[in-house]
């Protein structure tokens, strides 16, 4: 019992990870309805920008993830800006090709910057760990944190999604570009605000995934991300809850058969899992299936 | 006009062709005068420390030769590459190596996977490859006919040794009976050391109570260890190497698991202290080629001097690669040319009590170095010399 315990917090803590980052996808998904493949790198580059800021500019937790998520932010945009608004009008598979090249593009100049060894992040915050029933089961301060931090950010997304103008902006563009133009919205402007906020989150789960693990390198995005797009798959590609639902789920999945079943058939169960989705429930879990308008 | 075209074209064409063969020529000259000695190692990528730190004691070895005159006269000359801790590019660069730069032996790589992939071109052209550090049993070994690769060489000791010492440490040492092992199903390495521990454990009476696999570049191991946790083993055996050594001792320490944890040479890296957080990598214990504590005049001769170098402590990978250079130096001297590598070859199988950093260099006829193995311990995350087997 205490070691179905002790998986389940295993668990919920991998699930944070993915969670945080599907978010970002399922974003720019709902909105301009395509795949940010690059997002997973986003992510990297967040911990080495929490890193920087750690080690060079001597911040603590908060101020790194600060700097993690303004500069992911801006990152996002610019990258909207170069990378994806050109090809707009273009068919999908252009922005997607362009995505993988974006995504190609991060990992290298990264390794070519800052080299493709690993390293060590520094310890931010001071590690405790809490222990239950007799020491069998355990949880640390870290774990905490990154599910508290996954949830706060959580709620304020859906608060500006479903409550602030920016928000409201978010969603007519959403439903029909066009229509939305015509009644005055300025698209750009919210695509902007849409990639800099799904890159923030991305930013902030790069810092409390090299605080967790305490080390990072430039291809630390490629598995994550993929595992982070299942996710959002998994709970409905679109839907801001989904993407919480999903990567929890896919986290205490992957967790339990490595825990339960071997390691080497997590990666495996994951694509599974992905591939039956969208056989059966191809709009995810949450996800409401629309016909395609005519 | 049109015969200024045509002119320009002659002057242009003549400019190229005497860039083009006063090149070939100066590297020509250049490559009579010395012995040109590749160089294919791990600089960057997945374990880039351990080709970095190997680069450094290859390098500080070659300028000590050069400064005293060479040998036989010539200077070496290195042609280094960085096969980035992928097989393949292993592989390309030791066949460029022996018919491009057409060097006269090649060394590296440190990773037994590295090593197996470039030794095929090896094989193929005739060229010695001696790798510093690879530990693969299998590596020397063709694995049809169970027959010694001619070409293929290593100056460290290989895996069943390391297995069967970090048994015997297990058993008699630490006194522990059962044991659970984490390993690196994608690594050669980790693969050899893991079979030869469990034979080697398992024949002195021990008993391995799990098993656990993972895929390369895995970061989270609370899932595995939780497992492990359960079943109460007294001691734990992963053979990986620094990156995942480190996440592991942390995460295991973070569940509560409190009893040693052993590893082999992989685990002989700073990183691996610096992942763990000093405060975990206690109780630590792993095989390697050398210690920095041992009070051998050579060895602390050495020390002094990579210290002036590089500003810092030299580790294993430091120490045999090294050794590896003026292990060929004096193979090249033996052979008595500095052209011919079937020579160099000869020379190498009969290099016999060859004095290095890292002890007392015999290769058998398995081309593997017969020396003794050293255990260390981490204490706070301070490497301590624990004790040395002999083979």
């Amino acid at each position: 019992m205490s070691t179905f315990v002790q998986q389940l917090i295993n668990g919920i803590t991998l699930g944070s990870v993915y969670a945080l980052i599907a978010l970002g996808y399922t974003m720019v998904y709902g909105i301009l309805k395509f795949i940010n493949f690059a997002h997973g790198d986003v992510f990297m580059l967040g911990a080495y920008i929490g890193f920087l800021a750690a080690v060079y500019l001597k911040l603590n937790l908060v101020g790194c993830l600060i700097a993690a998520m303004v500069f992911c932010a801006l990152c996002g945009i610019i990258v909207e800006k170069i990378a994806y608004k050109p090809l707009r009008n273009s068919p999908k598979i252009s922005i997607l090709i362009t995505a993988i090249g974006v995504s190609l593009f991060l990992e290298n100049f990264m390794q070519l910057i800052m080299g493709a060894d690993s390293r060590v992040f520094p310890r931010l915050i001071e590690e405790k760990n809490y222990h239950f029933l007799h020491g069998n089961i355990v949880v640390n301060n870290k774990q905490v944190y990154l599910l508290i931090i996954t949830i706060i950010l959580m709620i304020v997304l859906n608060y500006i999604v479903k409550n602030t103008k920016i928000g409201k902006a978010m969603r007519a563009v959403s439903q029909d570009m066009d229509a939305a133009k015509l009644m005055g919205i300025d698209i750009d402007k919210t695509i902007s605000y849409t990639f800099a906020i799904g890159s923030s989150l991305a930013g902030a789960a790069g810092v409390l995934v090299g605080l967790y693990y305490n080390t990072i390198n430039p291809l630390m995005g490629v598995l994550p991300g993929i595992k982070a797009f299942i996710a959002a798959v998994f709970g409905g590609i679109g839907v801001i809850p989904g993407a919480l639902l999903g990567g929890f789920s896919l986290g205490i999945i992957e967790t339990f058969v490595s825990g339960y079943g071997s390691s080497m058939y997590k990666d495996a169960v994951a694509f599974a899992i992905l591939v039956l989705i969208l056989l059966f429930k191809p709009a995810g879990l949450l996800g409401k299936s629309l016909k395609e308008k005519v | 006009m049109k015969f200024g075209k045509v002119f320009k074209r002659v002057v242009v064409f003549i400019a190229i062709f005497t860039l083009l063969v006063g090149s070939c020529l100066l590297s020509y000259s250049k490559s009579s005068s010395t012995i040109k000695l590749g160089v294919n190692l791990e600089l960057s990528g997945a374990v880039a420390q351990y080709g970095q730190r190997a680069l450094e004691g290859i390098k500080m070895a070659t300028d000590e030769i050069n400064k005293k005159g060479g040998i036989l006269g010539k200077k070496i000359e290195l042609v280094i590459f960085d096969n980035k801790s992928d097989k393949t590019e292993a592989l390309n660069i030791a066949t460029r190596l022996a018919t491009k730069e057409n060097v006269l032996a090649i060394l590296g790589c440190t990773t037994s996977g590295a090593t197996k992939s470039a030794a095929v071109a090896a094989m193929k052209y005739k060229i010695p490859i001696i790798s510093p550090t690879a530990t693969d049993d299998k590596l020397t070994l063709d694995e049809r006919t169970g027959k010694t690769k001619a070409y293929v060489f290593r100056v460290c000791f290989n895996d069943s040794f390391q297995g069967d010492v970090m048994a015997k440490f297990a058993l008699k040492t630490l006194k522990v009976k059962s044991v659970a092992i984490i390993y690196d199903a994608s690594s050669d390495y980790s693969k050899g050391l893991e079979k030869n521990f469990k034979v080697a454990f398992t024949k002195g009476g021990g008993k391995i109570v799990a098993e656990e696999a993972f895929a390369k570049s895995e970061q989270e191991f609370s899932g595995i260890l939780t497992k492990i946790k359960a079943k109460n083993p007294e001691a734990i055996f992963a053979p990986v190497y620094y990156d995942e050594a480190g996440l592991i001792i942390k995460q295991a320490r973070e569940l509560g698991i409190k009893v040693p944890i052993m590893g082999g040479d992989g685990f002989d890296d700073p990183k691996v202290a610096e992942k763990a957080g000093s405060k975990y990598a206690n109780n630590v214990y792993f095989s390697t080629h050398y210690s920095g504590q041992d009070p051998d005049k050579k060895v602390q001769d050495f020390i002094k001097k990579y210290k002036q170098l590089y500003k810092n402590e030299p580790n294993a990978f430091v120490a045999t690669s090294y050794d590896l250079v003026y292990l060929v130096a004096d193979a090249i001297k033996r052979a008595n040319s500095t052209t011919d590598r079937e020579k160099l070859r000869k020379a190498l199988e009969d290099t016999k009590n060859f004095a290095g950093v890292t002890g007392v260099i015999t290769i058998n006829k398995y081309h593997n170095a017969q020396k003794a193995a050293v255990i260390i311990e981490l204490k706070n995350g301070v490497q301590v010399f624990k004790q040395k087997i002999n083979p």
